[in-house]
């Protein structure tokens, strides 16, 4: 059923300003919940506190399986994973761009082939697999950021803006993939993005930052 | 004039013969100046990914050595050198004066701090969402900064190939403490100054067609090298 995440009054300060002013919010498991909002009002420094790649100057981030809370260890966070705004391609083949992830958790490589074969198929990128990925357009390189990111099926999955600045066709592909994720109800998305009416149609909680902190819409 | 005409005759005839005195001193070139920039990189990229990865203590100051180690005369290197090892030295009893292996030395210190300065340059000018992206897929704090490596690899390889440069070309350093002994450590370097002031001009001559072909096999490298770590020619090096 996934991971439920709790924010305990989350401060984040860089150079002097403070970006996250004591945010509260709790993630239920399984839903997927969209954050719009304003540029700047620290959405990305959110998800980032979320993955677990930096921490809070103050307050907590609790993930939370059937209400017991988890320590925030390697093992929690090979079970999340965010899709950056820039995506951050390696520059290796795209089909190592994807294996990446299976291969650090130690994962043989005939499982490897097929998973990330499976995955390629899904995002649409299958005849490229052996291409250099920063080739790749930005519309491109963000399904493979996402295929990157589902590989791993992870638990949480959190998305900072996965259709910004590409362009529509890639934009639709990118929606319907994460509408497939959201089917599949076993992980928790939280997702950042502009498009109004994407939000509409992909939030089961839709949610609004500003002045540094979150509130339902 | 016809001096020199006849030196390079000479010489392509050494050459194209495949002459066993020369073939020797080739080949202890390429020992000496491979091995020490072996050494050079298994000790200088772990050296410059440390600095570019994790805050070492005095990491300046390191950095300031090595810039300044980067353009250290070779022939005071051979001179420190010669007076660490020599008979009443402090590493005197080590007997490695005259040897190859001095000269292995001496070359190894000389490519140290070009092979370390550039992998330290290559690691630190990656893009912070690599390392961003490692750790969001999972990647342990080992595998991370192994992966911010290999996205340096191109750069890393180029500061190699540079240091090889440095010390393939050196004469000073290694006709101080390998002695220029005949049949034992005699580079192509030191036997092409010791050949011209001989006057023997045949072997000199053929030594330097054969240096400068290296130096221009390595520099073609290093443009091949640099050239695929730009394009978007759809090569993969990593498979
Ligand atoms: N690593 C950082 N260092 C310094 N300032 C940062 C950093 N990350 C974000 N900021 C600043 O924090 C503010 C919020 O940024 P961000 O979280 O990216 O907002 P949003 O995603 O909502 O547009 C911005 O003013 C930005 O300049
Ligand atoms: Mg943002």
């Amino acid at each position: 059923m996934g991971l439920a995440l709790e924010l305990v009054e989350i401060s984040k300060t860089y150079n002097g300003l403070e970006v996250l002013q004591g945010c509260s919010w709790t993630f239920e498991a399984g839903l997927t919940h969209v954050i719009m909002g304003p540029n700047g009002t620290g959405k990305s420094t959110l998800l980032r506190l979320c993955a677990l790649i930096e921490v809070p100057d103050r307050g907590r981030v609790i993930y939370l399986a059937d209400g017991q809370p988890l320590a925030p260890d390697l093992a929690l966070k090979r079970r999340l994973t965010l899709l950056l705004p820039g995506v951050g391609v390696f520059n290796t083949s795209v089909f190592h761009n994807v294996a990446y992830g299976l291969k650090i958790r130690g994962m043989g490589s005939k499982e490897v082939e097929e998973r990330v074969g499976a995955i390629l198929e899904t995002v649409g990128l299958a005849a490229k697999r052996r291409q250099r990925a920063l080739d790749l357009s930005t519309g491109q390189s963000k399904r493979l950021g996402l295929a990157r990111a589902m590989v791993i099926e992870p638990e949480v999955i959190l998305l900072d803006e996965p259709t910004a600045s590409i362009d529509q066709e890639n934009s639709e592909i990118i929606e319907g993939i994460i509408k497939k994720i959201k089917a599949e109800r076993k992980a928790t998305i939280v997702m950042v993005t502009h498009d109004p009416a994407q939000a509409e149609r992909l939030a089961d909680r839709l949610l609004l930052m500003r002045d540094g902190k979150i509130a339902p819409l | 004039m016809d001096t020199i005409f006849q030196g390079f005759i000479s010489a392509f005839k050494l050459i194209l013969a495949l002459n066993p005195e020369l073939l020797k001193i080739i080949w202890l070139s390429i020992q000496v100046s491979g091995g020490a920039l072996l050494l050079a990189i298994l000790l200088g990229l772990p050296l410059g990914a440390l600095m570019a990865l994790r805050r070492l203590p005095l990491r300046g100051l390191i950095l300031n050595l090595i810039n300044t180690g980067m353009g250290l005369p070779p022939v005071v290197v051979g001179l420190v050198l010669y007076l660490l090892l020599s008979r009443s030295g402090p590493l005197g009893f080590l007997s490695l004066l005259y040897t190859p292996g001095a000269m292995i030395i001496a070359q190894f210190i000389l490519a140290f701090p070009i092979v370390t300065s550039l992998s330290h340059t290559a690691i630190v000018n990656v893009n912070p969402i690599i390392r961003q992206a490692a750790r969001v897929l999972g990647a342990n704090p080992l595998q991370e900064a192994l992966t911010v490596i290999r996205e340096a690899r191109y750069g890393i390889i180029t500061g190699s190939i540079a240091g090889l440069g440095r010390v393939t070309a050196e004469v000073g350093s290694v006709i101080i403490v390998g002695g220029n002994i005949a049949g034992y450590t005699r580079v192509i370097t030191t036997t092409i100054a010791l050949e011209t002031d001989k006057g023997n001009f045949d072997l000199a001559i053929a030594l330097g067609i054969i240096l400068l072909t290296i130096s221009l096999l390595i520099n073609v490298a290093l443009r091949a090298i640099q050239r695929l770590g730009r394009t978007s020619s759809g090569v993969i090096l990593w498979d």
